[in-house]
């Protein structure tokens, strides 16, 4: 039997967590059916400001600065650049058709966008607003990583089943790595060395050794009461020190709690429906999930694993950013 | 000391020794729940649907949402116990003793009942500890914020157990309280299920379970447990108690009854 006091005090924790935070900052979700980004305050737990954006907004990041966020507005094929500040559109930059992710490279200078539609990823200048290079990959490229040196990005193709390994020097393809089945996201870990993609029909994740580009190791999961179909791995985040890995894992309205270091799943946490992506807040205390079907974002407490709120947002919340 | 404050002394000792040797009773009495809570609900685990209502802030499990309702069952039958054992002192005669004591009859009755809710809020903690144990917590507030609530229904089912007895004559009419006291008041509330999913069955149903005073003493509960006070719960609760009591205390009238007090 488990402690009670530690659950108790878990519990307790949670609560003054919820009552006491005080890391100012604010968390950006895009709203798929709403055309509109929501922000939240992660201080109120509350929705303080509606923008309209183009049309589907999904993919959301900021610069370095904080003072331009980047929107993927898939339908209107363009990645919109916006002022925080005011909620202006500041300029589209070319993004090539239907982009739906991006990642933007530690120099803050260039996007790296999947175009769904074209088999392509394109490689933007945000300065001079410039397609830098156009890379061929795998059909319906989705998720889409840089290395922490900028050295390598990936695109994973949905339908090919593969992560794209792409040189960011000669912006040529190196390698092509098979996983599982329609992979929705990427991301690099531990300083780069390792590189995971969630494969969402698959139901796993694939970390990679990101100097071999070699599988190293495979994560699958197992909600209690769901369905395995319904259980699929979408975006994820790591918690600080890369200890912890958040898996959202879409329809199965759970997110997973993985140990970045024996790849084993320690605990599963109920959110909203159809979790997809997600966000830390400042001192990653809190993690803010998008719930597409239930249009909220259920706010998690990162210490005790319990979710605290979840927050109405716009219809289809998809993408989240923090800026503080 | 005073003799009110004996008697009631007296009283919630006899309760607390007779509780305290039937440890089978304690045992069963923290069963039933969790039998509810590690068995039923891991079944009906999807069943409940995603809705959020309140005190709730995110989604949760059935298991969760159970849990003020399993504490009211634990009031609800501790209260019924409480009537079940005053009929037995009816019948052994320790009851025409108490009553035959000089102090008011609404003393005695009322150091009853207090002793019974005392009881039974320690039950309803001792089922807190082991859902924890199991992982299903509550802000650790609400484990303070919870007692008075807990104390509010333990009153009021323990008035009920006070009315009943008062009419019950022996103790083998007692399984009808379990048919037509127990059963209808937990199945007809939101002890099981939240109201919202009653309503979409049947209207006449969710009336029923809108009005029985049982679903007004779990939304106490699990409202503080949240460290929330539910305002309609809490005086329609108070309400009901008042009821129950001053009909428990005509019941209990020696005009009524026949067993009067000699001086």
């Amino acid at each position: 039997m488990l402690p009670i006091s530690k659950h108790v005090i878990a519990g307790g924790t949670a609560f003054l967590l919820c009552s006491t935070t005080t890391h100012a900052g604010e968390i950006w979700v895009t709203n798929e059916k709403d055309d509109t980004v929501s922000v939240i305050s992660t201080e109120t737990l509350e929705v303080i400001q509606t923008y309209e954006t183009g049309e589907r907004p999904r993919g959301i990041t900021f610069s370095k600065d904080f003072s331009r966020v980047y929107i993927c507005a898939s339908d209107s094929d363009a990645v919109q650049v916006m002022d925080p500040n005011t909620g202006k559109i500041l300029h589209d930059l070319p993004s090539g058709e239907d982009p739906e992710q991006f990642v933007l490279h530690p120099d803050d200078k260039h996007l790296y966008i999947a175009n769904e539609d074209d088999a392509i990823t394109t490689v933007v200048d945000v300065e001079s607003r410039k397609v830098v290079a156009q890379i061929d990959v795998g059909v319906e490229p989705e998720g889409m990583a840089v290395s922490p040196d900028g050295k390598v990005a990936i695109t994973t193709s949905e339908t090919t089943n593969m992560a794209h390994w792409i040189d960011t020097a000669t912006q040529q393809l190196f390698a092509n790595t098979l996983v599982d089945s329609r992979p929705r996201h990427a991301e690099f870990v531990k300083d780069g060395s390792e590189m995971w993609v969630s494969s969402e029909i698959g139901g796993t994740i694939t970390v990679f050794d990101t100097a071999t580009q070699t599988e190293k190791a495979k994560i699958s999961f197992e909600v209690q009461g769901v369905h395995p179909d319904r259980v699929q791995p979408v975006g994820f985040e790591f918690t600080e020190g890369d200890t912890h890995a958040f898996v959202a894992l879409g329809p199965s309205n759970h997110l997973a709690v993985v140990n970045a270091a024996t790849y084993e799943v320690e605990d599963y946490i109920l959110v909203g429906r159809r979790v997809w992506h997600m966000a830390f807040n400042a001192d990653r205390s809190q993690l803010f999930t998008t719930n597409g079907v239930s249009g909220d974002v259920t706010v998690v407490d990162v210490a005790s694993r319990k979710a605290l709120k979840s927050i109405k947002v716009g219809r289809f919340p998809w993408g989240a950013a923090f800026r503080p | 000391m005073s003799p009110y404050l004996t008697s009631l002394r007296a009283i919630v000792t006899r309760e607390a020794l007779r509780f305290i040797h039937q440890r089978e009773r304690f045992v069963a009495a923290l069963v039933r729940p969790l039998i509810w809570l590690l068995v039923f609900a891991a079944g009906f685990r999807a069943a409940l649907g995603l809705s959020i209502i309140p005190p709730y802030q995110t989604y949760i499990t059935y298991e969760t949402y159970i849990v003020p309702g399993l504490c009211g069952m634990i009031l609800l039958f501790n209260g019924m116990q409480s009537s079940l054992s005053l009929v037995y002192d009816r019948e052994m005669g320790s009851m025409k003793l108490l009553l035959t004591s000089p102090l008011p009859r609404w003393w005695l009755l009322f150091c009853k009942l207090l002793g019974s809710t005392i009881i039974s809020v320690l039950q309803a903690y001792a089922f807190l500890a082991i859902a924890a144990a199991f992982d299903i917590t509550m802000p650790a507030i609400g484990y303070v914020t919870v007692l008075p609530a807990l104390v509010v229904a333990g009153v009021m089912l323990g008035a009920l157990g006070l009315l009943l007895s008062s009419f019950i004559k022996q103790l083998e009419n007692f399984a009808g309280v379990m048919n037509f006291v127990i059963f209808p008041m937990f199945f007809l509330s939101s002890a099981l299920y939240p109201l919202w999913k009653m309503a979409e069955s049947s209207e006449l149903l969710y009336t029923i379970c809108a009005f029985n005073p049982f679903t007004h003493a779990v939304e106490l509960i699990r409202f503080a447990l949240y460290a929330s006070f539910n305002g309609p719960a809490f005086l329609w609760t108070v309400l009901v108690t008042s009821m129950f009591t001053a009909a428990a205390l005509w019941g209990y009238n020696p005009a009524r009854t026949g067993i009067s007090r000699r001086g």
